[in-house]
């Protein structure tokens, strides 16, 4: 299969922009694989590691590497722009209607109850992806350790930088084969 | 220092601590834009995520309409470009390097070892969300509900975002 061209790929990321409700990554999985044959699973899998890693949400890290691996800098603008356009538009036109309307009771009232339904998916999110990771001890404290300080309203990059050392010790010291384990 | 000018440095210092996406920031987010600048209250603030996380595309664009609601259409530039732009252009620069970085003895642990951080910073965006949406007891029983759903189920959180909407719209 050739290469997509640079419009191919801004077409197929404009899609799944606009159809990724609730996480892009199952949508961008589903269109490069499955839909378009782009990449293989492994392929995807490996990108999107690389994206979870680095900063910035992950979504639009995979699609600069989809871009970059297929059509260079030009490529990665292409996937970028048409992942955000979307959404971006979209949005643009909630924040309008937010500012014009946001005030109304009846809004508000709905508002304020999609802004409860949201706080608890998010609290959801981290006690499901925090039993899923099933941490050491060492693990756990540094996740604890992150919710404490976030609580205590510490600036970010402290935290940040301060406890990303003890994880990476943390991770690499369980991921070590030791005699009577397992 | 103009207005224009806030908005993008306070998005742009959170663009490369966004480990693991939006939740992950979002105390910062809450930290500058309502503590230290005042530009919206606890309850706009929670409204405006949510609608965020409502709309399809990345979660992190919550930046996009805290900017828009702070100095509008320009603000929403700033604020997209300070949240995305030193992320994206990092993400860029290290896509040569990832190719041989790949089988790397250090890539496992450095995924692997930043996860719970990510994930104790999104358990402390939900506290502070929870915080600021609960103002009456109907609100905990949604942010409850809602918790339980999204960790105990494999439906797609849409659910209970709508389900709270029409809980609010008929009860509040």
């Amino acid at each position: 299969m050739s290469a997509p061209s640079n419009r191919a790929l801004f077409l197929a990321y404009l899609q799944i922009g606009l159809t990724g409700f609730g996480g892009v990554n199952a949508w961008a999985r589903h269109m490069l694989v499955e839909k378009r044959g782009w990449l293989t699973e492994q392929e995807y899998a490996e990108t999107l590691g690389i994206g979870q890693v680095l900063p910035g949400p992950n979504a639009l890290n995979t699609a600069i590497g989809v871009g970059v691996r297929f059509g260079g800098a030009m490529g990665a603008m292409a996937c970028a722009l048409g992942l955000l356009a979307g959404p971006m538009l979209l949005l643009a036109g909630i924040a309008a209607l937010y500012d014009a309307y946001g005030q109304l009771p009846l809004v508000r009232a709905t508002l304020t109850g999609i802004a409860a339904a949201a706080a608890g998916m998010v609290l959801g999110t981290a006690i499901k992806m925090g039993v899923k990771l099933r941490p050491t001890l060492p693990l756990l404290a540094v996740g604890l350790a992150a919710l404490a300080l976030a609580l205590l309203r510490a600036p970010l990059p402290f935290v940040v930088l301060g406890l990303a050392p003890f994880g990476l010790i943390a991770a690499w010291w369980a991921m070590q084969p030791r005699p009577g384990r397992r | 220092m103009s207005l224009l000018l806030q908005i993008l440095l306070a998005f742009g210092t959170l663009s490369l601590l966004a480990i693991g996406g939006a939740n992950a920031v979002l105390p910062e987010m809450h930290r500058l834009v309502v503590e230290v600048h005042g530009w919206m209250d606890d309850a706009t603030f929670s409204q405006l995520f949510a609608l965020a996380q409502a709309a399809p595309g990345p979660n992190i664009l919550a930046a996009s309409v805290m900017g828009w609601h702070v100095a509008g259409p320009s603000g929403m530039a700033m604020a997209t470009i300070g949240m995305l732009l030193p992320a994206a252009t990092l993400a860029f620069a290290m896509q040569g390097l990832t190719h041989r970085l790949r089988g790397n003895a250090w890539l496992k642990p450095a995924q692997f070892g930043l996860v719970p951080l990510a994930v104790g910073l999104i358990a402390g965006s939900g506290v502070i969300m929870a915080q600021a949406a609960g103002t009456n007891l109907l609100s905990f029983v949604i942010i409850a509900a809602s918790t339980v759903f999204v960790w105990r189920t494999k439906y797609s959180p849409l659910w209970v975002l709508a389900g709270g909407g029409a809980l609010g719209l008929l009860l509040l």
